[in-house]
């Protein structure tokens, strides 16, 4: 009974082996083509990118020249007389960034210390998940709050504040900016090995002194590319700036007055009824290449410190 | 239960002896019932030590016998583990070190440790010495270039490094690693060194200069060193402690325990019977 | 080991009666920066409650189920969400299969396919650079690509796209991560059987670095729907009265619907826009659990 059950378990495979043969013949060499093509995807995600931004931007600078759109101070893409100088949104944007970094870098490292070097297991277990959701809150959702919260609290502290302006979104882009902060330097300084703190403490160190002398300096790298990767976040953010920073391109640096980034003007004219082929349509590309090279420039910088400076125990 | 009895008996006539004709040599520690829990898991139980100065005492015991625990309950490392509760007192030079007055930043600065795993901090070897001297305060750099010499030099490792001060702690091969963390430890100027299985990550040759190292700072240091090897004990100890499962089996001149242990427990961990 | 002996006494540089005055002095240093630490993590927190609290306390009272299955209207007392809704609706079930194969078919082929090469890191770091590329830039590419070049005009299907294009570099990484927690020892086992290197792939790698693969697609889906920009880019409709009725008719979602009712003064549309928030974070928050869930329920079998 066994073996000639053995025997037929045989049989069946060798069977099937033989009508199967052709059809997983043909997987074993589809699919990783198949696969390859899944992952060129991403390749080609980039190319498409790149090539939209360059070829409408050329439509641009056809109209617009090289010169006035990096020399000129005034962007008035509307007016009679159009305007096309690139420096007042890139100020504007400049501005919110600092402001958000003002706020997400502070905040968002001391809470990492806090994570890594103070808190219990338990209050860890607790409070990372509530960081995370802070996290996966959408950006349309902190536009909501920054228009109906922080800038009537920002007015009634400031009188006079204008209703759009470029303190409320930046202090909200900041607050954006805060788990992601805190979740890659946590993730740094966690990983510097237990023994290295023991070491420390042994010396006599009190535990600001391992956080600020040993944890930190070793985990310097994870916490510079996590602030660059912040400050990349935050040239890119659309909608809190676009519904609480107003549509002024003016090159102030008061962040009282109403803004305009980047990011911000584009939204404005694609909701807007900028014609297709229209100078103002191609605008967005110039303006879209920009950010685009900026926030490139951003991630490379991160992912270059973190290879270059990671620390082996 | 006889046996322990006697054992215990024996010990603090023991040290009631030793006490007396050698007035100079003080105790650095004096452990007194000392009890120590993990959670539930009892992992000392009623330790009674004299760790007496310039001494090189050394601890043995098979693993998990709670020789690892008692050494870093002595400098108090070991409440970095949550779930800890001690009871009985260890007396420090006089002084209780479970005191609430007593800061463990304070015991930890007259008392070094070396750990199993040799841990540089990822800094210069410059920087490694100097930063225990610079977190107590000491900050003019002249100072610190000398402490920094005569550490390295203490640990017997300065003509190895002495050209590359600037480089990274973590070029160094695992042996100068350990013995920079001595000298890491000298830098503090400690009363007493506790050694937590200092050689059990090194290559023989490294783990014979770090004993050379430790028989040439039992003149300026108190020693205590957790080893599972019984040759490197009877190599460099004066006196022993062996342990097990918590409990202190017998403490005594190095030279008894291994060639005449009272205990028939130890003598069978010494001929090799267990653990 | 030569220590030089002549030196007598010790000189000694460190005064402990100095060490332990400064001790007391920075024990307090260290108590007062732990609380100033804490606050800094509390205030994320605090934040978080504040506008949850906040939208709830303007949103609640326009909830209704009239709010969920009505149109948007120019009267505030008549205005749903249901065309945002089902839209929303919609991107998540063309976004789910397309991020599933695409980006779990590349994670496989850069585990387990690809060499060790140019190409490959070529690949990686191109992934990389992709997931910081701003969304409104993959809004600029659907506008080009698929609204205009491919002519789909502004459709369900070039927003589903558009975003989903946006979503693979978080999902492939995601996978990859998963794949990479397979043990090895698994791997040689199927193949110790017999198996071919797709078999092996298919039924033995794929199966056990599900729960890791499928977590990462439910918290790249609640990125993508919760995302604004791109879709304002392709050409969302910000007013529309009806349900997409296929891949090629006009749409609007959530998020749009918000930020339609956020930009308008009267605050009884201010009032809507809570209450459509407040669908919109119920659904990702229970996205969100779905995903922690299930990373606590079927991670580390092995």
């Amino acid at each position: 009974m066994n073996s000639s059950s053995k025997g037929s378990v045989r049989e069946l495979i060798q069977q099937n082996r033989k009508q199967k043969f052709s059809m997983k013949n043909i997987m074993e060499r589809i699919m990783p083509i198949v696969l390859f093509l899944c992952a060129f995807v991403s390749v080609v995600t980039t190319i498409g990118i790149i090539l939209t931004l360059v070829i409408e931007t050329e439509h641009f600078f056809e109209v617009v020249s090289i010169k006035e759109f990096f020399g000129s101070t005034s962007w008035y893409p509307l007016n009679s007389q159009p305007e096309y100088g690139i420096w007042p949104l890139v100020v504007g944007t400049l501005e919110i960034t600092v402001i958000a970094m003002l706020v997400a870098v502070p905040i968002g490292l001391t809470s990492a210390i806090y994570l890594s070097e103070y808190a219990s297991e338990r209050a860890r277990r607790v409070l990372k998940p509530i960081l995370e959701v802070l996290a996966g809150v959408p950006t349309i959702v902190f536009g909501f709050f920054a228009l109906t919260f922080v800038t009537p609290l920002l007015v009634k502290l400031i009188p006079g504040l204008a209703i759009y302006n470029a303190l409320s979104p930046g202090i909200v882009v900041g607050i954006m900016i805060i788990p992601m902060i805190a979740s890659i330097s946590e993730d740094a300084m966690s990983s510097v090995p237990k023994k290295i703190r023991d070491g420390a403490l042994a010396l006599g160190s009190t535990r600001l002194e391992v956080a600020l002398k040993v944890v930190v300096p070793a985990a310097l790298s994870g916490i510079i590319a996590s602030i660059v990767l912040g400050m990349s976040r935050a040239i890119g953010e659309t909608m809190i700036v676009t519904i609480a920073g107003g549509s002024n391109p003016t090159a102030t640096v008061n962040p009282l007055e109403p803004v305009q980034t980047m990011t911000a003007y584009i939204v404005q004219v694609a909701l807007g009824d900028a014609g297709y082929g229209t100078v103002e349509y191609y605008s967005i590309y110039a303006v879209g290449t920009l950010l685009f090279v900026f926030t490139l420039v951003m991630n490379l910088l991160a992912n270059w410190i973190t290879r270059r400076f990671r620390e082996e125990y | 239960m006889d046996t322990k009895l006697t054992t215990k008996t024996a010990e603090k006539e023991g040290a009631t002896i030793m006490n007396q004709p050698v007035a100079a040599q003080d105790s650095v520690y004096r452990v007194d019932n000392l009890n120590l829990w993990y959670g539930d898991d009892h992992a000392l139980k009623d330790v009674n030590l004299d760790i007496k100065q310039n001494e090189v005492t050394a601890i043995i015991g098979p693993s998990g016998c709670g020789k690892s625990t008692f050494i870093k309950t002595l400098n108090r490392m070991v409440e970095l583990v949550p779930i800890v509760r001690t009871n009985g007192v260890i007396e420090y030079n006089g002084r209780n070190i479970f005191d609430k007055e007593y800061e463990v930043e304070e015991l930890r600065t007259s008392v070094g440790m070396v750990f199993q795993q040799p841990n540089p901090f990822p800094k210069s070897i410059y920087d490694n010495i100097a930063y225990g001297p610079r977190v107590h305060g000491v900050k003019n750099k002249k100072i610190l270039d000398e402490i920094v010499e005569r550490s390295l030099r203490g640990a017997a490792i300065w003509d190895e490094v002495k050209d590359r001060l600037n480089e990274n702690a973590y070029g160094l091969s695992g042996g100068q690693q350990q013995r920079l963390c001595i000298a890491r430890c000298l830098a503090i100027e400690p009363d007493v060194i506790l050694m937590d299985e200092p050689t059990s990550a090194l290559d023989p040759i490294s783990t014979l200069k770090v004993e050379e190292l430790v028989q040439d700072l039992k003149k300026d240091y108190s020693i205590i060193i957790v080893t599972h090897n019984m040759q490197q004990a009877a190599r460099v100890s004066d006196k022993t402690a062996f342990f097990l499962n918590g409990e202190v089996v017998e403490f005594d001149q190095t030279d008894r325990i291994f060639s005449n242990p009272s205990d028939k427990r130890t003598e069978d961990y010494i001929s090799g019977r267990f653990g | 080991m030569a220590l030089p002996e002549k030196q007598p006494v010790q000189k000694k540089f460190i005064d402990p009666v100095a060490v332990k005055k400064s001790i007391g002095q920075r024990l307090v240093v260290n108590n007062v920066t732990k609380v100033i630490f804490l606050i800094g993590l509390l205030f994320g927190l605090v934040v978080l409650g504040i506008l949850l609290f906040g939208v709830i306390r303007d949103g609640a009272a326009w909830l209704s189920l009239d709010f969920l299955l009505n149109a948007p209207s120019r009267r505030p007392a008549n205005a749903g969400i249901y065309p945002a809704l089902m839209g929303t609706i919609f991107l998540m079930l063309l976004i789910i299969p397309m991020i599933f194969i695409i980006g779990v078919g590349a994670a496989i082929y850069l585990e387990e396919y690809a060499k060790r090469g140019r190409m490959t890191s070529f690949i990686e770091v191109n992934i990389s650079n992709l997931a910081g590329v701003p969304s409104i830039v993959f809004g600029l590419l659907g506008l080009t690509f698929f609204v205009r070049n491919m002519g789909f005009g502004s459709t369900l299907i070039a927003g589903a796209l558009t975003l989903a294009l946006m979503s693979l570099p978080v999902v492939i990484v995601s996978s990859q991560e998963a794949i990479r927690s397979v043990p090895q020892a698994m791997r040689h086992a199927s193949l110790a059987l017999g198996a071919s290197k797709w078999q092996t792939t298919f039924k033995v790698v794929l199966p056990a670095s599900l729960p890791g693969v499928i977590t990462g697609i439910i918290l790249a889906v609640s990125r993508a729907i919760g995302e604004t920009a791109p879709l304002i880019m392709v050409g969302a409709a910000i007013f529309i009265a009806r349900a997409p009725e296929g891949l090629f008719s006009e749409f609007t979602a959530l998020p749009i619907q918000i930020y339609n009712w956020t930009s308008r003064p009267q605050a009884d549309f201010q009032g809507l826009a809570a209450a459509g928030i407040l669908i919109l974070m119920v659904i990702l928050l229970t996205m969100n659990s779905l995903a922690i869930w299930i990373r606590n329920r079927f991670s580390k079998r092995y």
